[in-house]
């Protein structure tokens, strides 16, 4: 009876002592499944940057960070089921780097008022902010990829590609299907021909794509895999002596382990990259030192600089800066989920604040607005270098043809708003 | 004691032949529907009704479409995910082109149309049999995906080749899109399933039931005593695609709200829908219901007992997932090799006894 | 000759070549249901399970690493050896064998005797185990296979055909390695089965077990034995495909190209795996080829199957499946 009442006691007492404040952010990665292996470097990047504000800053602006993760496996009803069960948390951002979960999210978070930052994927039209009004895809979206992609193609060719072939090999789901309306708008603008070339799930048989492309011959070839189907194309592309400079995968399509696997032939192979592809920043260090070698990796801790471990630590890092700006805004560390949102909406993302950080140039500099929740568009071209073993940026980050492509946002978000019944505002 | 026949009579018939002929079955029927419809509702938040009532109560209903294909008529189905694909895809294209008709219409309607696709590809069944059906209902499946992704006229041309589903009210409530009450979406399926429950047992138990019961144990006695085949199997597909296809509409409609057909309808869900009813047991309505719950279920509670409540790494938690369903599996089926539905029909049986031994 | 016959030779060859490879996985199939009824569900898995423990063996990998890191907070990964493919190979043998060993004594000797469906069951449930043991045991990464096969155009024919027909056929060394070891494995498996006592034992027991039984076949012997032998196959089909794409979890999903193998050629015949493979492969690549850029290509995944299901409405138990005589 004694001990009953102790305990009851004890509960009460931490019952009653103020909860610590903390800002929650939501990981909702995939280390299984058929995409797994690329999940996981994606997930080890994000998390590890997280860890590396705990440990180093103690949180941010003095608030303690604590990250759920939930564990997708690229399924969008588990992708539902993660937002379900971790949005009472208070989590702050979502960020499922699924396009499939990410259209799933979208009438959800916007009826919660959550954040949903898609960096470089998802639904592409939520660039125009005054529809989507908490959806963020800055700095790049894929119709920004397709458009840039095309561009280097022009740069190489001194600016006429009237009548050259391009072939794009794409996941037939979609995301692979996102670029499509726009390589048809500029083909039509530069007279360039497009072959289509779908590759289904999960895209580990290509061999009759690839000999079509062996018997056509196109100049150039474009791919937005994910997956397995990123190194089976490489290699189909390998066996068949496609030479390798002319082969421009999407920034999915452009990681050590797609390379990787088909060895010193893959070399030349080139991707789209809106960040830096290598590891010479000042924050390797610290990383390094404050959460590699203190055993808190949330990963094996040897995928460290590799490109998808740099992009989840970028957007990791977006997130932590936007949850900065939103406290600068609120007056207040202990911000709330719309607090966050306004965060996002006045982020400034300049050449110093990311020096201060030790990415310095790591990627372009860009503001996000009510109207433009998509960035800039900023993207380069980064190139295998299959004997170094590393990627190089071959070209400058350019910005994407928006004469072609502001149509097609409008148009997009313009027929989401028909069907939800939504107006353009900004407040 | 309780669960007794003596002094049960009926007086007519009617009362004679009725679905749950014991009163304590009866009065058991009742306190569930009791509590599902009228107390449920006041417990519930986003999470209980998004992550686990509405997938059950959905998959419930497409486990039962299934169910009479396979459990009662014997015809092995691998289709199911292409034809709940065909529900979603035709509550989306009734949504987007009368936005004014009721939901429960276009819900209805999805459903005939899949029983006419269902019907379409279950032809073969005429002429082929066991697992080899199965392998060429898998044609329906990859070719029904396939044409979903390929024809933009099913996706109204939308760049990225999903469907999603715009808001809708019933009786001035949103039961579609973001901003639907818990309570309200899991009402509105609930009305379906009971529906379908009562509709599919009342099939099962009549004429229509032993027909295709008979195809199921001996096909060609059954052709001699005089059941139609053709009918027999066609009614078959058409009433278990009709169940299915509003399974599907309700996942597309309800539940998920966007849908990219190569993933949520593939291959994956048609296993998932066979292993539910081979789980919970061929040929019974309780059974569809008892292997939703196992497979819909399990994940989720193992993956908050182990994720949430230990604390483990998420892959590994997946894993072990994997693991432990699978392993369940095999002990259930070496337990019970007829599923679910077998232990709780022998569940009742001793309770009859109860408390005497025999 | 005319450009587009060229081609579609180009792609008849291509054709029997991946006909070949989903041959290989049918044949695991095949093996397990002529012996005991049972359709196994985890032959890819198996397959993919037999990959990994290889890649995991030659590399050095510590099992479960993640696991006992996790755990114990150690940081192990690798023993640090490379071991040559051979023993390797060899290795993984065994381990498969002790697989079919402790598949046959926990599941499915408790399942003598029950319908189809229920050890098709079985077979899902040791799938969905074996899945996630495979990847608690090695890992989810994609690993890189490389047991000296070689990759990549053959030149040898490219030339010849440019000579002949000015344009260079591309067949890939892999795929003939593959076709080779194939015939290899079928050639062992019929002599295996039509002219040893294991062999005969074992088709006797696919006739009928309570005969087999009676004259004094061991039930338990054939199936392990038959479960370790398609657990080599699935080996063989794992390493070819794993060359190919990389061992990971899509290797699993290869076991759906070998349904409509299978039922083209009949669940219960090792040269009908062969035969509907060849037909499958090729029908399906010139039927991508040919008709496929009219409807937008990507027919693959279900042209097999509407395939498939023509040949069985005109032949219900496929090309050379046992005729199914039904009694009343």
């Amino acid at each position: 009876m004694k001990k009953k009442l102790l305990s009851a006691v004890i509960a009460g007492f931490m019952a009653a002592t103020p909860v610590m404040a903390e800002l929650t952010f939501s990981a909702l990665s995939y280390r299984t499944g058929a995409y797994g292996n690329n999940g996981i470097p994606f997930a080890d990047g994000y998390l590890d940057y997280f860890t590396l504000l705990q440990e180093r800053d103690g949180g941010i602006g003095g608030e303690s960070i604590k990250v759920i993760e939930c564990e997708t496996a690229y399924n969008t009803e588990k992708g539902v089921e993660c937002y379900e069960a971790t949005k009472g948390e208070g989590v702050l951002s979502y960020s499922p780097l699924s396009t499939g979960i990410t259209y799933q999210l979208i009438p959800k978070v916007t009826a919660d008022g959550i954040a949903l930052h898609t960096m470089g994927y998802g639904r592409t039209s939520a660039k125009n902010g005054q529809i989507f009004r908490n959806v963020f895809n800055f700095p790049a979206n894929y119709w920004d990829g397709a458009s840039v992609g095309i561009k280097h193609l022009l740069d190489i060719n001194g600016g006429d590609i009237k009548g050259k072939k391009i072939a794009l090999v794409y996941h037939n789901s979609a995301y692979g299907k996102e670029p499509i309306r726009t390589l048809e708008e500029l083909s039509k603008k530069h007279g360039y021909e497009l072959t289509l070339l779908p590759v289904d799930h999960p895209g580990q048989e290509q061999k009759s794509q690839w000999l079509q492309i062996r018997r056509e011959k196109p100049d150039y070839v474009l791919m937005w895999g994910w997956g397995v189907m990123n190194p089976v194309a490489i290699q189909e592309a390998v066996n068949i002596r496609y030479p390798m400079e002319n082969f421009i995968g999407v920034w999915w399509s452009g990681s050590e382990n797609d390379v990787l696997p088909a060895g010193a032939k893959a070399t030349g192979y080139k991707a789209l990259a809106f960040h830096a592809v290598n590891s010479d920043f000042p924050i390797f260090d610290d990383m390094k030192k404050y959460v590699v070698d203190a055993g808190k990796a949330a990963g094996a801790g040897d995928q460290v600089g590799t490109v998808l471990y740099n992009r989840g630590m970028y957007n990791a890092m977006l997130v932590s800066e936007a949850a900065r700006t939103a406290q600068a805004i609120a007056g207040k560390s202990n911000i709330s989920q719309a607090d966050m949102i306004k965060g996002f909406e006045a982020l400034e993302m300049t050449d110093e604040k990311m020096a201060a950080l030790g990415l310095a140039g790591f990627g372009p500099s860009f503001s996000v607005s009510c109207e433009n929740h998509g960035g800039d568009g900023m993207v380069a071209v980064a190139q295998w270098d299959a004997g170094a073993g590393k990627w190089n940026v071959v070209s400058d980050f350019q910005a994407s043809d928006m004469s072609v492509i502001q149509p097609l946002i409008d148009e997009d978000s313009g027929a989401f708003a028909a069907e939800n019944k939504l107006s353009p505002n900004c407040d | 004691m309780f669960y007794r026949e003596a002094g049960d009579f009926s007086k007519t018939y009617r009362e004679d032949s009725q679905t749950f002929p014991i009163r304590f079955d009866r009065y058991r029927y009742y306190a569930v529907l009791l509590i599902a419809f009228a107390i449920i509702p006041f417990f519930l938040n986003d999470y209980w009704v998004n992550a686990i009532f509405l997938p059950f109560l959905i998959y419930s209903i497409a486990a039962i479409g299934l169910n009479i294909l396979t459990g009662y008529c014997g015809q092995v189905s691998l289709g199911t995910g292409g034809f709940m694909a065909v529900g979603a895809y035709a509550t989306y294209k009734l949504m987007t082109s009368f936005p004014e008709v009721s939901m429960v219409v276009h819900i209805l309607l999805a459903g005939g149309i899949t029983a006419f696709v269902g019907v379409l590809f279950g032809l073969p069944s005429l002429r082929i049999k066991g697992f080899y059906l199965a392998v060429a209902t898998l044609a329906a499946q990859f070719f029904l995906v396939w044409l979903f992704n390929r024809v933009p006229w099913f996706y109204n041309n939308s760049a990225s080749g999903q469907i999603n589903s715009p808001e809708r009210t019933l009786l001035g409530v949103p039961i579609t899109g973001a901003n639907t009450e818990p309570w309200a979406v899991y009402l509105f399926c609930l009305v379906f399933v009971a529906l379908s429950a009562v509709i599919a047992r009342n099939l099962t138990r009549g004429a229509m039931g032993r027909k295709w019961m008979a195809i199921r144990d001996m096909d060609i006695a059954a052709e001699i005593i005089g059941v139609n085949p053709l009918t027999a199997k066609l009614s078959a597909f058409a009433i278990s695609s009709f169940f299915v296809g509003v399974s599907g509409a309700l996942f597309f409609s309800v539940y998920l709200g966007a849908v990219e057909v190569g993933e949520v309808f593939g291959i994956n869900k048609s296993f998932l829908v066979l292993f539910m009813i081979i789980i919970g047991g061929l040929g019974s309505i309780f059974g569809s219901f008892a292997g939703a719950a196992f497979l819909v279920l399990l994940p989720v509670l193992l993956k908050n007992v182990l994720v949430t409540g230990l604390g483990w790494p998420t892959d590994i938690a997946a894993h072990l997932e994997f693991m432990i369903v699978g392993g369940l599996i095999i002990v259930f089926l070496i337990m019970e090799p007829h599923g679910i539905a077998q232990l709780w029909r022998i569940a009742k049986e001793k309770l009859r006894l109860w408390p005497f031994p025999h | 000759m005319p450009d587009q016959l060229v081609y579609a030779m180009e792609v008849f060859l291509n054709g029997l070549m991946a006909g070949v490879l989903y041959a290989l996985v049918a044949l695991g199939f095949v093996l397990i249901y002529k012996a005991s009824g049972i359709f196994n569900y985890a032959q890819g898995v198996m397959a993919l399970f037999a990959a990994m423990t290889l890649v995991g063996v030659m590399e050095g990998q510590v099992p479960f690493s993640h696991l006992i890191n996790a755990i114990l907070g150690t940081k192990v990964h690798h023993f640090g050896w490379h071991l040559p493919a051979l023993i390797g190979i060899v290795s993984t043998v065994v381990i498969m064998v002790v697989l079919a060993w402790l598949v046959q004594r926990i599941i499915f000797k408790h399942l003598v005797g029950q319908e189809p469906i229920i050890l098709f069951m079985a077979t899902i449930g040791l799938a969905y185990f074996m899945e996630g043991f495979g990847d608690m045991m090695w890992g989810s990464e994609i690993k890189k296979l490389d047991v000296g096969l070689p990759q990549g155009i053959n030149l040898w024919i490219d030339e010849t055909t440019y000579n002949i027909f000015d344009y260079g056929f591309f067949i890939d060394n892999l795929d003939i390695f593959a076709t080779i070891i194939a015939a290899i494995l079928v050639g062992g498996l019929v002599i295996f089965s039509q002219y040893t006592k294991e062999g005969r034992a074992m088709r006797a027991v696919a006739d009928d077990h309570q005969a087999a039984l009676s004259v004094g076949v061991s039930l338990n012997f054939i199936w392990i034995m038959v479960w370790s032998v398609a657990g080599f196959v699935a080996l063989v089909a794992g390493i070819m495909w794993g060359t190919k794409s990389g061992v990971q979890f899509s290797l699993s999903l290869i076991a759906l190209k070998a349904l409509p193998v299978l039922m083209l050629g009949g669940f219960t015949s090792i040269p009908g795996a062969i035969v509907g493979g060849l037909i499958i492969g090729v029908g399906e690549k010139l039927f991508e080829f040919t008709v496929g850029p009219l409807i937008g290509g990507a027919t693959e995944n279900w042209f097999a199957y509407v395939l498939a299901l023509l040949v069985l409405v005109f032949r219900p138990q496929g090309l050379f499946g046992e005729k199914i005589i039904e009694r009343v």
